[in-house]
């Protein structure tokens, strides 16, 4: 059962209904309601694509978050075999907003790191809702350090809200464990690919997403800070949040012109959530081909062009 | 003390002598309440003089306090596209960018020099945050790169003030892509061995400590200085728990391992020269005033004449 969105309330009447009328069918079964509902379903199905041909940014936001929304464990499991997750920073603790380790997609053996936001309640708060705190980023660290010693291409899977604003957070260094995250993208001698899956938030988002390639998924966001954030900020009203969204140029479309992601992922109709498998496909098949074009570059290429890619950031605008 | 010193005289003053005082004569530390000249308190880098609260320096200010002489040259910084966003909140981007170049009479938030500091030469760069907040964008990064390909070229250490509330919204995805952009940088000065030394100033707030600012070889800050990622009122509507006292100050980075050294800004020239003479490996700094290049020619030239002179004379003896 879908949880459906503020804006899809029409399309949950209409589906409502067919589902309604379905049900009654099968309890009455003189009932012949076949014609009624697929009226229902074709009428839903266009609603459907109506709502999702231009979204606006702050309906992305919400398309970004949905809670059943696939995320970095679903695309593990789906994408890559042997996943063997290491964990800890040698340091203080293991967090599990940071998913991590060695396995194999396409039998190459890779490292996969990822924000994971949990999907239900015990697993949110256990993840805390994808929100690392700096151990997190220094398992990071340490993972992406080895794989380039072992010459293992690195995947990065961002969603994340940001980095978890707390007290022991900012103690342990939250900042630091942030900028050495980044430093060690720019630094690795392996190819760094990052997909965006859901949200891109700001400093916890660019600590894994300095990378090579940087995809991004039709209706995820990436963004210096959250509309509703920017909203209490620049309007002093956080229920300005679709202005701040517009604004902020947060939306996988916006953010190619400006050259921020390299490419864009399809998404199934109605967002990766309605067909997570086909969502993981075409995860798989853009990981693959950005796989290809890094392949056979040294290391000092590879550091060079990745270098090369965030010091041209901000040379063309939005209408190139 | 009497009562013609305490009420007479200030009141006939008052009748006799009405001058017109110029406004910003005095100006009240905002930490003590003290009123302070203005000059007096220049002169002592808009430090406090009553209780040594560090107010507000501008990086024009501080670079001629800093440099020898109060001599420095300016790095010139690429521009960058303005406006790229084309961002409207409640007022338009290049309002706001208008409204702070008047104000501060400066390009934008980051002032990149290079001039020696007790003879020892290196390339500076200081954060304005009476500019937006000194929050980083384009221009900003643009400064710090450029700060840094200087330093290559000079082969000169890099020394950076940073002071800002964190990424300029106005600026979006573009300002968040300075955290790479300007960690590069600090790759540059690294990979060229050349020390890369931070100092924070209040405050110094979210992506901006989560990049260049937190990679220094060495990290310094003035004393009292906040320095954060997420700001304590974020904190605090997360966790609803009140923070402990002075959480997230110098002295509590300090404390934490995040900091080396928290050193008040009129000693803070001193510890610069004393900290890069010894990673730049030259001899320590020669302590008192050298005279000036000129009379130091004059002055050997006489000890040689005085020399030659004294040889002349030994051989007239023989």
């Amino acid at each position: 059962m879908t949880q459906y969105l503020e804006f899809e309330k029409p399309l949950a009447e209409i589906e409502g209904k067919a589902e309604e009328l379905r049900a009654l069918a099968r309890a009455n079964e003189e009932m012949d309601v076949a014609d009624e509902a697929a009226a229902l379903d074709a009428k839903a199905a266009q609603l459907l694509k109506d709502l999702y041909k231009d979204l606006t940014p702050w309906r992305k936001c919400q398309v970004a978050r949905h809670p059943e929304r696939p995320h970095c464990k679903d695309y593990i499991e789906a994408l890559f075999t042997e996943f063997t997750p290491l964990a800890g920073d040698r340091n203080f603790a293991d967090d599990l907003a940071v998913m991590g380790g060695l396995a194999r997609f396409n039998d190459q053996p890779v490292m996969v790191i990822g924000h994971e936001k949990g999907s239900d309640t015990k697993s949110r708060i256990e993840r805390n809702f994808g929100m690392a705190r700096p151990e997190g980023y220094r398992k990071a660290v340490r993972l992406m350090e080895m794989a380039g010693r072992f010459g293992l291409p690195v995947i990065t899977l961002v969603d994340t809200a940001g980095a978890y604003p707390g007290k022991g957070a900012e103690e342990r260094g939250q900042s630091e464990a942030i900028a050495r995250s980044t430093e060690m993208c720019l630094k690795i001698g392996v190819p760094l690919i990052s997909v965006i899956i859901g949200e891109g938030g700001s400093g916890g988002a660019v600590a894994f997403a300095t990378a090579n390639r940087v995809a991004m998924l039709e209706h995820s966001i990436y963004s210096v800070i959250s509309p509703e954030g920017c909203a209490s900020i620049l309007w002093k009203d956080a229920e300005k949040m679709r202005e701040a969204a517009e604004a902020l140029r947060l939306t996988a479309q916006d953010l190619n012109k400006l050259g921020v992601n390299d490419r864009i992922i399809p998404e199934p109709l109605g967002g990766a959530h309605r067909d997570p498998k086909a969502a993981m496909n075409a995860v798989a098949k853009a990981i693959s081909e950005m796989l290809e074009e890094l392949d056979g570059k040294s290391a000092e290429e590879l550091i060079r062009d990745r270098r090369k890619k965030f010091l041209d950031i901000g040379s063309k605008g939005l209408a190139a | 003390m009497n009562w013609i010193t305490n009420y007479v005289r200030p009141k006939i003053n008052s009748i006799f002598s009405r001058r017109e005082v110029p406004e910003n004569l005095w100006q009240k530390c905002d930490e003590c309440g003290t009123m302070l000249f203005h000059r007096e308190l220049s002169d002592n880098q808009n430090v406090c003089t009553s209780c040594g609260h560090h107010m507000h320096i501008t990086p024009r200010d501080r670079f001629t306090a800093l440099f020898d002489g109060g001599v420095f040259t300016e790095v010139a910084v690429p521009e960058p596209l303005s406006d790229p966003l084309k961002f409207k909140d409640q007022k338009k981007y290049p309002d706001r960018i208008k409204a702070a170049q008047k104000k501060t009479g400066e390009k934008d938030a980051m002032l990149v020099a290079a001039g020696e500091i007790g003879r020892t030469p290196i390339v500076a760069a200081a954060q304005d945050f009476s500019y937006m907040g000194g929050s980083m964008g384009m221009y900003v990064g643009n400064a710090i790169i450029a700060a840094a390909e200087e330093a290559v070229k000079l082969g000169r250490p890099l020394v950076l003030f940073s002071a800002a509330g964190g990424a300029r919204m106005q600026e979006g995805i573009l300002s968040l892509m300075q955290m790479p952009r300007t960690t590069v940088a600090v790759q540059m000065l690294k990979e060229a061995g050349l020390p890369y030394i931070v100092v924070l100033t209040h405050p110094t707030t979210g992506g901006v400590t989560a990049s260049y600012a937190m990679l220094g070889d060495v990290q310094i800050s003035e004393p009292n200085a906040l320095i954060c990622f997420a700001g304590p009122r974020v904190i605090e509507q997360t966790i609803r728990e009140k923070l402990p006292e002075g959480f997230q100050r110098a002295e509590y980075l300090l404390d934490h391992g995040m900091l080396d050294r928290v050193i008040p800004r009129t000693e803070m020239r001193e510890e610069l020269i004393t900290i890069i003479r010894m990673l730049m490996k030259l001899p320590p700094q020669v302590v008192g005033d050298l005279p000036s290049p000129q009379d130091a020619e004059a002055d050997s030239a006489e000890a040689a004449n005085t020399s030659a002179d004294a040889a002349a004379s030994e051989e007239a003896a023989q």
